[in-house]
């Protein structure tokens, strides 16, 4: 069951293609990764689905429905620039943004309470924007984005400009919201972020859609048979073999790659053969950093 | 329709409840009091060192009665005209009248020589010009042997009394002058209202844009709910502005006039301020009465609505253009001029047009300018206390209201697009194009 699908959806601008019939489905209750290097077009591609700006064509639908009315209500979106009235109070400004996502004054008023009690920032209730550091200034727009209870959490580069300790804090949140069944849609082009929180991706380049599918599912496609072997005792020199070819070594590491049609327990085999005590044995899957760059400089070399 | 309300609530009380504006609402009038006392003060002072004059009059024409404005000390001398050329050079006088016989008690013209190196200023000299002729007159009257009083006789004080045939309105001499001066008092603030406001829309979008709060308010609602929101929330403020003044404006009439003794008669007025004083007639009192008759005799009942319709109007359709423009301008204030100026060109043009109606409410330019979209909400408000025929002013609030949706619709059109659109420049021809644009 997909929260959202996206169905052949296009965006051009006069002069440029800025989504290029991309397809891809969100599933329900997902910590799904948009990735791609700047101006690949995934702005556009969120701007399309929280209803910003319309699709040339295509298709986008949210749990079975065609997106239209319900957007404001079911989509929460930090986008990348942050922005909020400088002037205006904290909680002045966050009741506003509440009642236009449709939420009650009264429902408003509980919701932000909850979020300012969680976030222990109670008393900013009557200070403005302008007097908050940048950081904090994050937590509020975080608290804008999450606060009518979204069932599609959209957050483009959330963790850009945060410290580590407001880094974890957004972190945590965003797992919790998750587990309260939430789905969530995290854009960015930072990979080592993405290896942590995503379940899902979808990698777009130019526009266009180039890969896509579960994280696990996605390094196992791109796996070049790597195995990283720790052991004791003098290495023997010359022991590549027919099924194998040592890459580096190291004095008690080396990294391996299996030759295609053969697999590791002949590699194991002939290691212990060769009487080399092996302390570890672990396959070394690319990073998705690796997966990305390749991909990406792929398509911009054709 | 929620979010629109939602949002004309935001911005019309994160507007009054500002400091700035209860600094402008208040301090305004007080700048404007301040800056009417500053102009009467100027024109009032005029040039006011002291001169010492010497009037040279042999002939004792103007039998040592020679009176002008306050600053210029006349001293009748006896002395020959070469001692007080000596006494100019040691600088005790400023100069010197030579006041040359009359030639004959029928000369047309004369001339007066003033000797000195300095000359006189304007007033100085019309001062002295009306008091000699003046004095001219008296001695032309005695020498012809001509009663004063059978002379005054000859002069006539005519006006017409207008009368209309068919309809049973009332009019009196008064009722074009005070319609006039009523029509051009609302045309200008109009122009006013239309300008401030309309820019303080233009840089709240601009606020926005630059903000990027827009981005977020835009995942929520549309375009056109926010713009029109806006615009009407800052209408709203511009309406309770007014208010304020007028009550301000009337409690202050009430409260100080009798205080101070100011009537409308010694207000400065652009004839009275650049005369000579005795040319500065005091309004009588019957004067002030009939145009106090003249307003109340109008019939407020059908112009105030008008004017009101007609301040929306103008508003909205100026207000949607500004930001249209607001949303086009990027960080950079100074391509909001470039943009601004075609905006203001219409609504500087209906100001001039509207002060040319004031003159001639029924002239074939203000007929048609006070029907035509763009210019009606200036100009029909200036015509409305003359009492124009029904059918003009049901076009004119029509072609406003259609022209009005239009333009809403086209500045919408700019805007969705202007909002989210940086770092381009926006001329004319991409504005053009914005209004193709699928979203």
């Amino acid at each position: 069951m997909s929260i959202l699908s996206l169905r052949n959806v296009v965006k051009r601008y006069h002069n440029h293609t800025a989504v290029n019939d991309v397809s891809f489905d969100i599933p329900q209750g997902s910590i799904f990764g948009l990735l791609g290097p700047n101006g690949a077009g995934k702005t556009s591609l969120i701007r399309i689905i929280t209803g910003i700006t319309g699709a040339d064509s295509g298709e986008i639908i949210f749990n079975g429905e065609n997106i239209n009315n319900i957007r404001a209500a079911q989509i929460g979106y930090l986008p990348e620039e942050r922005g909020l009235y400088k002037k205006m109070k904290v909680g002045e400004q966050l009741m506003y943004l509440a009642q236009l996502k449709g939420l009650s004054r009264r429902d408003a008023k509980k919701s932000i309470d909850f979020w300012f009690e969680k976030f222990g920032i109670g008393d900013w209730w009557n200070k403005r924007v302008q007097e908050l550091s940048k950081g904090m200034q994050q937590k509020i727009q975080f608290v804008a984005t999450v606060m009518h209870d979204p069932k599609l959490i959209i957050l483009d580069e959330p963790f850009s400009g945060l410290d580590p300790i407001n880094t974890n804090l957004i972190k945590s949140e965003i797992d919790e919201l998750n587990n309260n069944g939430a789905s969530i849609v995290f854009s960015t082009h930072r990979m080592e972020q993405v290896e942590e929180i995503c379940e899902h991706i979808v990698l777009i380049n130019q526009g266009a859609k180039i890969l896509e599918g579960k994280v696990s599912d996605v390094k196992e496609a791109f796996k070049e048979n790597k195995y990283k072997i720790g052991f004791k005792g003098r290495m023997p020199s010359g022991l590549s073999s027919d099924s194998f070819s040592v890459l580096a070594d190291t004095e008690d590491e080396f990294l391996i790659q299996i030759k295609p049609g053969h697999n590791s327990n002949e590699l194991l085999r002939e290691l212990m053969q060769k009487g080399i005590t092996i302390q570890s044995y672990n396959e070394i899957l690319p990073s998705l950093n690796e997966i990305f760059i390749n991909k990406v400089k792929g398509v911009s070399n054709e | 329709m929620n979010n629109i309300w939602i949002i004309t609530q935001r911005e019309y009380f994160s507007r009054v409840k500002s400091k700035t504006f209860l600094l402008t609402t208040f301090l305004t009038p007080l700048g404007i009091l301040l800056f009417m006392a500053a102009i009467a003060f100027i024109f009032s002072r005029g040039s006011d060192d002291m001169k010492n004059i010497s009037v040279y009059d042999p002939s004792n024409l103007t039998e040592q009665s020679l009176r002008t404005r306050s600053n210029l000390n006349l001293t009748y001398s006896e002395a020959s005209l070469e001692s007080l050329f000596d006494q100019y050079e040691q600088k005790e006088i400023a100069g010197i009248l030579e006041i040359s016989p009359l030639d004959s008690a029928t000369v047309t013209e004369y001339k007066a020589i003033y000797h000195s190196d300095d000359q006189l200023a304007i007033d100085e000299s019309l001062s002295i010009e009306s008091a000699l002729s003046r004095q001219i007159r008296k001695y032309k009257l005695i020498s012809l042997d001509i009663d004063e009083q059978k002379l005054k006789t000859l002069e006539t004080d005519v006006s017409i009394s207008p009368k209309t045939i068919n309809s049973d309105k009332k009019i009196t001499s008064m009722t074009s002058i005070v319609s006039g001066a009523l029509g051009a008092a609302v045309s200008y603030a109009m122009f006013f209202i239309i300008l401030l406001y309309g820019a303080q829309v233009m840089r709240s979008v601009m606020e926005e844009k630059i903000n990027r709060i827009v981005e977020v308010l835009i995942s929520s609602v549309k375009p056109f709910e926010l713009m029109f929101g806006k615009v009407l929330g800052v209408g709203l403020v511009g309406l309770t502005q007014i208010l304020i003044w007028l009550v301000l404006l009337f409690g202050i009439t009430m409260i100080a006039a009798p205080l101070l003794g100011i009537n409308a008669g010694t207000m400065p007025t652009p004839e009275t301020m650049g005369l000579p004083p005795e040319a500065m007639q005091e309004l009588p009192m019957e004067k002030v009465n009939a145009v106090m008759a003249e307003l109340m005799s109008m019939n407020w009942w059908k112009i105030l609505p008008l004017i009101i319709l007609y301040f929306f109007g103008g508003y909205f359709t100026y207000a949607a253009l500004f930001a249209a423009v607001g949303s086009a301008v990027g960080e950079d204030i100074n391509e909001a001029n470039s943009l601004t100026f075609p905006v203001m060109m219409p609504l500087m043009l209906a100001f001039y047009v509207g002060f040319a109606a004031m003159r001639a409410p029924d002239s074939t330019m203000a007929v048609w300018a006070s029907m035509l979209p763009l210019f009606s909400s200036i100009v029909m408000p200036v015509r409305l206390p003359f009492d124009p025929p029904m059918w003009q002013i049901a076009v004119s609030i029509i072609s406003m209201l259609l022209f009005m949706v239009f333009l809403i619709w086209v500045a919408a059109k700019i805007y969705r697009v202007g909002i989210l659109m940086y770092g381009k420049k926006a001329s004319f021809r991409e504005l053009a194009k914005w209004l193709i644009y699928k979203t």
